[in-house]
């Protein structure tokens, strides 16, 4: 797979180029081109701001549909906790669990349960690493992505274990081929998902060289099948939970930092918020925190694209939940923690970049200024570029040119037609 | 000289709210052009230290900044009301900064000595009543 993957995908029909999504991209990802959307793969981070903005809904994230489950001899469910935050009146986490299994699943897989082991790493980790302090969580796959790309002085800070998903697919595939036999590949590990990132994280990780997880469903389509099922499940409720209220906190902003247990943390959700505070991170305004949770949906993972419950309710769904859980259930047995540290050095990757050495860049770089100064400076879209000095620098990488704007355009075509009339004249 | 690039920012005075934003952008275009992220740190982390004393203790002024493939240059100049003893000034330590600005979290006197750390060459000028040029340079 690519280096590159990203799971945000156009429907070119329902695309009118109304240039809504160029201007939500925090990345400044997407450039509409002859009336459609376009995004740049290597800038996306799948934080999904645009199909949460584009009004006609013609920005979709590409998941698996619950006919993979059929490639499979054995399958095992790992929904995500904030699965949990979209039900009324939930009141055990198992009527949820039953309800999958008799969806088709042979098995389930908490990925709060291994958010519990992860928190209990993350302890150990950040209180022998002082020096790396503050440590900044990955567990969300579009911050880690964004740091990657724009903060190359952060990637030293990002606490380096595998996300709760990650964790919960290789522990549950290896607890299904011991229970069966089966070889690897016959046995299917699929996520139930609140956001698309994490469909990338699959395809193409970052600290880790492979994923185990095959599939991932969208939560906001397996909503609609488990609502019955669940219905069906409460008289035979299988006791099948392996978390308490730490796993099941990560869920929502917080939940990560809160089950560190210690206060010194901030914790940030929304990718703007978390832009603004990896820049302020960067030139070391604030010093002295242990620990930074950041999550690129506001509220957290119940925030995410996928999911059908408001983010602010379904925290507060999680929080209900919680209340009468255990503080934790699931702890780390010996040698699960020495698999679970990322394995792979993640690097800096200046996809942003003008030039290949720095005499070319301050070429580009004066050539972008010097545009900037023709350039009307109204930032409005109609070239399909976010802002002015976007369409600069995409004219400097020479994927636009200077007409897109429509008001050099227009002088341009004044000019011309001046000097049609003169012509006119002489004749 | 043939390959510089020149940027000016304007510091407004008094603004809390837009201090920062001059080292902000400059960082972000130290990025683009691909200048190695540990000097992009040093320049983010001077400049800036350089731009809330500006909005601090003088009534903002202006920065220029100069890029080259050798260094980047950083010359902050205001019109303020200028230090009178910058050897007691540049001591760790040392503030001026009232309450009001302490209860922002400025004011520990580690700006101008951080400046000075952060760049390989440092140099002030202040006259008092006249204003004050910081110019400061980072080796690439
Ligand atoms: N541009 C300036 N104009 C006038 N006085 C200045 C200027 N810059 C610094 N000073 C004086 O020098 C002192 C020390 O500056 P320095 O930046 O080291 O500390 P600070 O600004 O007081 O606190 P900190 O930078 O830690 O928030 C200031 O308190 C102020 O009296
Ligand atoms: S928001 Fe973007 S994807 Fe949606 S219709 Fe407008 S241009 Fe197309
Ligand atoms: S998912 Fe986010 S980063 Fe990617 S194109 Fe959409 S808005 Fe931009
Ligand atoms: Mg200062």
């Amino acid at each position: 797979m690519g280096k590159f993957f990203t799971s945000v995908r156009l429907k070119e029909d329902l695309c009118m180029g109304c240039i809504n999504c160029i201007k939500r991209c925090p990345t400044q990802a997407i450039r509409v081109r002859n009336q459609k959307a376009v995004i740049t793969k290597e800038f996306c981070i799948d934080c999904g701001e645009c199909i949460r903005i584009c009004p006609h809904h013609a920005k979709e994230a590409t998941y698996d549909s619950p006919e993979i489950m059929k490639k499979f001899e054995y399958t095992v469910a790992l929904p995500a906790p904030s699965l949990y935050g979209q039900f009324n009146h939930l009141e055990d986490v198992n009527i949820v669990l039953t309800a999958l299994k008799k969806m088709g699943f042979d098995d389930v897989f908490e990925v709060s349960g291994a958010a519990e082991l992860v928190s209990e790493m993350s302890r150990k980790y950040v209180a022998e690493h002082k020096e790396k302090w503050p440590i900044i969580s990955t567990a969300c796959p579009s911050v880690v992505r964004l740091i990657q790309v724009r903060f190359p002085n952060l990637i030293e800070h990002l606490l380096p274990i595998c996300a709760p998903v990650d964790m919960a697919a290789s522990m549950a595939k290896d607890k299904a081929m011991e229970k069966t036999g089966l070889p690897r590949e016959k046995i299917g590990i699929i996520f139930i998902s609140p956001c698309p990132a994490k469909m990338t994280a699959v395809k193409s990780p970052i600290g880790i060289d492979h994923s185990e997880i095959d599939g991932v469903l969208a939560i906001k389509e397996v909503y609609p099948i488990l609502l019955p099922l669940m219905k069906q499940s409460i008289d035979d409720v299988e006791e099948l939970g392996i978390s308490g209220r730490i796993g099941i906190g990560w869920g929502s902003t917080g939940g990560e930092a809160g089950s560190l247990l210690t206060d010194n943390y901030l914790a940030a959700d929304g990718i703007e918020n978390v832009i603004k505070v990896l820049e302020d991170l960067e030139d070391q305004k604030f010093d002295q925190l242990e620990f930074i949770e950041l999550n690129s949906c506001a509220g957290g993972c119940v925030g995410g694209v996928l999911t059908v419950e408001n983010p602010y309710l379904a925290k507060v769904k999680l929080i209900r939940l919680r209340k009468y859980l255990p503080v934790s259930r699931s702890h780390l047995a010996s040698g699960v923690a020495e698999e679970n540290f990322w394995t792979d050095e993640v690097n800096y990757e200046p996809v942003f970049k003008l030039g290949k050495d720095m005499n070319e860049s301050i070429a580009n770089m004066s050539r972008v200024e010097e545009l900037c100064e023709k350039f009307p400076r109204l930032d409005c879209g109609s070239c399909g570029a976010p802002t002015c000095k976007a369409l600069a620098e995409d004219i400097v990488r020479g994927v636009a040119k200077e007409q897109d704007c429509i008001h050099i355009l227009r002088d341009y075509i004044h000019k011309l037609s001046e000097e049609m009339s003169k012509l006119d004249r002489l004749i | 000289m043939s390959n510089t690039i020149h940027m000016s920012y304007e510091v407004p005075a008094n603004d809390f709210t837009r201090a920062g934003e001059a080292s902000s952008s400059l960082k972000s275009s130290l990025k683009k052009m691909g200048v190695n992220p540990e000097i992009v740190r040093k320049v983010a982390i001077a400049m800036y230290e350089g731009e809330i004393n500006m909005v601090i203790h003088a009534t903002g002024g202006k920065i220029d900044v100069v890029i080259s493939p050798e260094e980047i240059e950083m010359v902050l100049k205001d019109q303020g009301p200028g230090i009178a003893d910058i050897e007691l000034a540049m001591q760790a330590g040392y503030s001026t900064a009232p309450d009001n600005i302490r209860n922002l979290g400025f004011g520990a006197g580690m700006g101008l000595p951080n400046m000075k750390k952060y760049s390989d060459e440092f140099n002030i000028e202040s006259t008092v009543g006249v204003g004050t040029t910081v110019t400061m340079k980072v080796k690439m």
